[in-house]
């Protein structure tokens, strides 16, 4: 058929791209391990895709790269055949024990019944289901705890059976790190959703960690605060999630990332053993700063149950250009100037190239593009501050400067908070617009910002009419398989700047850090979590853990 | 032709208002302002008449405290070829408003005067058809569709949108025309046109120029919020539910 052999063909590509993974993989995996995690999705829905005859655009492999400052890359596969899939190349730990009756009766006990224990078949395709329908587990339990203890004596109890499990919030993450990916019980925080208090001098705002990140928006918005990170997925996301990622957003390039606001919070580990690192301190050198570890450890080495975090006072000035490039050296540049020129009012600097653009307006409703030419590179620019019409006016004459000097070729500044919504929803729906697109292959990989764009044009170049290649991302943060990790590693990247190794790229570590290093990592997690029942299979290369 | 716009500063579409504790008004300190959304339509209506060749010139006139130059900057910015700001202290109520937009259009001599079909602030829906009835000219209000000028006849075709579907009107120039939600779909302002705009005059007027009569007959004694909704209740079975329809709801 011609989309199998489309498919070989891509994946002989793949293989000759980076013979140094092959010989990380099993040979009867054709498909590089990155991609694989496509094929376990389409074998689940093969039928449908195959037999669909949608268009011919479809039969084709497209490959959508998103690339950022960090960096996004998409490879959208729409053609593929049956394959093994990742899971299945991976075994389940028999060292870990099966679900039993008389757990779940220990569980409708110390949690109070049915309502805190689901086994209610639908509610648990939903929890082992995740967010891309990319990662689908199998696990048989949900557990809903309510407080700190609850987690704690649910984790002492999985610990002395050998139960894995997986803690899991809003389940929006992007590489399969907050589902099973075989009977893992699942360990969900929505109920721990609590604000326990706000500090309005300060600013300083203690929650539970099951606290949907939108929600706690709205609860700082009338008292004048604004929580330090925004992402797309705010209506789900937990704020414990957030932080067990290190999640970064729109918004890093003005307030830093999560280990920097984040002041203290309290994990549970994987014996049951409750720590209290909740400091609301700004300053405090008092031994080994323990919460770090935690911060992006992706619930490996203990389940985050209360966050103390630094919000930033609301400043009510807010504009918004959505700004037309020619070439992504003038983005660069702009960019430079924007940090110059704007200074401390800089809140965003996001960028899109013209594939995205193009991807949103068909797949979006109600979506148009702001700048009436099409061009090449599309850049928001985001200003905070506190003087409307000051703010405005720098905004303004920055623009227009740079309209004059070429760096810019066209741009429209938003009249207000609707048209900014509009801008914004072009940048936030790009994730929305893929999947709704079909198949496809995001790498989340920050480079150095002038080498950002090289790989999509090296990869286009590569590909040619297999693939169609995207870029977007955060520039400003200087925030795209096989062949996509080496040549981020060649060039000093990081593979994933900020969703994470999850289940997706467990085994792509090295691609960023070095053995020694990844070896203390390792060292620690055996340290926390001996008998490695916290989100097995996940972070860290499966091959220090399997038996 | 001349078309005149009255544009008004407003609180955000998007913001979420509170009102002053001394219950005088909404809050708008600190607050995002912006231009009217039905003002924004009426305007860029007024830009394509110009645009199609029907009219020479576009203004804008804004009503109120020097911040409204803001919103006027904005109107320039989407293509109004000059503005006006009629200086005043605080916000007037419509027929105000509608009396010193009859004593501009006395001077300027429009062949057009689009307004917004509401300000999203008090909802009055009042000022077009005032100005209309002071000046003794036609008005065509909650214009929905696309209004077709004729060029010789001096009149214009406006499709209303009312309670009962849709009313199509000719109207003879000079007219007042009201812009409704679905008339269209306002342009952004653009950086090229930002920087026109930059060299385009805004003339600021005063009460006193224009002999403007500004005593109103109406008062605002005092502004609340509505009562905050009422959680639901879950009740157990028809029966009750019957009951409390019966006894507590009063309305079977």
């Amino acid at each position: 058929m011609m989309m199998i052999r489309r498919w070989r063909r891509s994946g002989d590509f793949l293989r000759s791209a980076c013979k140094s993974l092959t010989s990380l993989r099993q040979k009867h995996n054709s498909m590089s391990p990155s991609v694989s995690g496509f094929v376990n999705r389409y074998e689940s829905k093969g039928k449908t895709f195959e037999s669909n005859a949608w268009n011919d655009h479809n039969r084709e492999l497209d490959h959508h790269s998103c690339v950022g400052g960090n960096l996004w890359m998409m490879q959208q596969y729409k053609s593929f055949g049956s394959s093994s899939s990742s899971a299945s190349k991976l075994q389940r730990n028999p060292l870990f024990s099966s679900l039993e009756p008389r757990d779940v009766s220990f569980f409708n006990e110390i949690l109070g019944g049915e309502k805190y224990v689901v086994q209610d078949e639908e509610r648990l395709e939903t929890a082992n289901t995740d967010w891309m329908h990319k990662y689908k587990g199998s696990s048989k339990l949900m557990l809903l705890p309510k407080t700190t203890e609850e987690v704690s004596q649910i984790l002492k109890y999985c610990d002395s059976r050998s139960l894995a499990v997986v803690p899991q919030g809003g389940n929006t993450g992007l590489v399969g790190g907050s589902v099973p990916v075989f009977d893992e019980v699942i360990i969900n925080v929505g109920l721990m959703n609590k604000v326990l208090s706000f500090d309005e001098v300060s600013g300083v705002l203690v929650c539970e960690a099951g606290c949907i990140l939108e929600n706690l928006a709205t609860f700082l918005d009338p008292k004048g605060f604004v929580m330090p990170l925004d992402l797309g997925a705010k209506g789900s996301c937990h704020i414990g999630g957030n932080v067990s990622t290190n999640a970064g957003g729109l918004r890093l390039i003005r307030y830093g990332s999560l280990h920097g606001t984040v002041l203290g919070l309290e994990a549970v580990t994987a014996n049951g053993n409750v720590l209290d690192m909740l400091g609301t301190l700004r300053k405090d050198n008092t031994g080994y700063d323990l919460k770090h570890l935690f911060i992006g450890s992706e619930g490996s080495l203990g389940i985050v149950t209360k966050v103390s975090i630094l919000t930033q006072p609301k400043m009510s000035s807010v504009n918004l250009a959505f700004i037309a490039c020619k070439d992504f050296l003038s983005c660069q540049k702009l960019l430079v100037e924007a940090k110059r020129n704007l200074g401390e009012i800089l809140s965003a600097f996001e960028f899109l190239d013209n594939n995205s653009m193009d991807l949103v307006l068909n797949h979006l409703d109600g979506v148009r593009n702001p700048v009436s030419s099409s061009e090449n590179f599309y850049i928001l620019i985001e200003t905070t501050g506190s003087g409307e019409t000051y703010d405005r006016e720098k905004l303004e004459a920055f623009l227009l400067k740079s309209l004059e000097q070429g760096l810019v070729s066209d741009g429209v500044i938003a009249q207000d908070i609707n048209q900014a919504s509009s801008f914004w929803r072009i940048r936030e729906g790009i994730t929305e617009a893929l999947q709704k697109a079909g198949a496809f292959y995001k790498y989340d990989l920050s480079l150095p910002v002038e080498e950002i764009y090289n790989i999509v044009n090296d990869l286009r170049g590569r590909l040619g009419d297999l693939a169609n290649v995207m870029g977007y991302g955060h520039l400003g943060d200087g925030l795209i398989e096989p062949y996509v990790y080496e040549w981020t590693s060649k060039h000093r990247g990081s593979i994933s700047a900020e969703h994470g190794l999850g289940v997706m790229k467990a085994n792509e570590i090295f691609y960023s850090k070095s053995p020694e290093t990844v070896a203390l990592m390792v060292s620690i997690k055996k340290l926390l979590d001996p008998k490695g029942i916290l989100n097995p299979y996940k972070v860290l290369p499966h091959s220090f853990f399997s038996p | 032709m001349k078309i005149l716009v009255a544009v008004k500063r407003v609180v955000d579409y998007a913001v979420k208002i509170r009102v002053k504790p001394d219950k005088t008004g909404v809050d708008t300190q600190n607050v995002k302002m912006s231009m009217n959304p039905f003002c924004e339509i009426a305007l860029e209506e007024a830009l394509r008449i110009k645009e199609a060749g029907f009219a020479k010139e576009v203004v804008a006139v804004s009503i109120g405290p020097s911040q409204c130059v803001d919103t006027l900057r904005t109107g320039l910015a989407m293509g109004a070829d000059r503005g006006i700001h009629v200086e005043a202290s605080y916000s007037f109520l419509p027929l105000t408003i509608a009396k010193i937009l009859k004593s501009l259009a006395d001077v300027e001599n429009p062949g057009l005067i689009f307004l917004g079909k509401q300000a999203i602030d008090d909802d009055c829906n009042q000022t077009g058809q005032m100005v209309a009835a002071l000046l003794g000219w036609p008005q065509a209000t909650f214009a929905s569709k696309v209004v077709v000028l004729d060029k010789d006849k001096q009149s214009a075709t406006v499709d209303r949108e009312v309670d009962e579907g849709l009313e199509t009107l000719s109207v003879d120039l000079p007219a007042v025309i009201t812009t409704d939600l679905r008339l269209n779909q306002p342009r952004y302002a653009t950086l090229p046109n930002i920087m026109k705009a930059k060299s385009k005059p805004i003339k600021k007027m005063t009460l006193e120029d224009l002999k403007v009569d500004i005593k109103s007959d109406i008062e605002i004694v005092e502004v609340t919020e509505p009562p905050k909704r009422k959680s639901g209740v879950i009740v157990s079975s028809v029966d009750e539910l019957i009951y409390k329809l019966k006894n507590e709801a009063h309305v079977v």
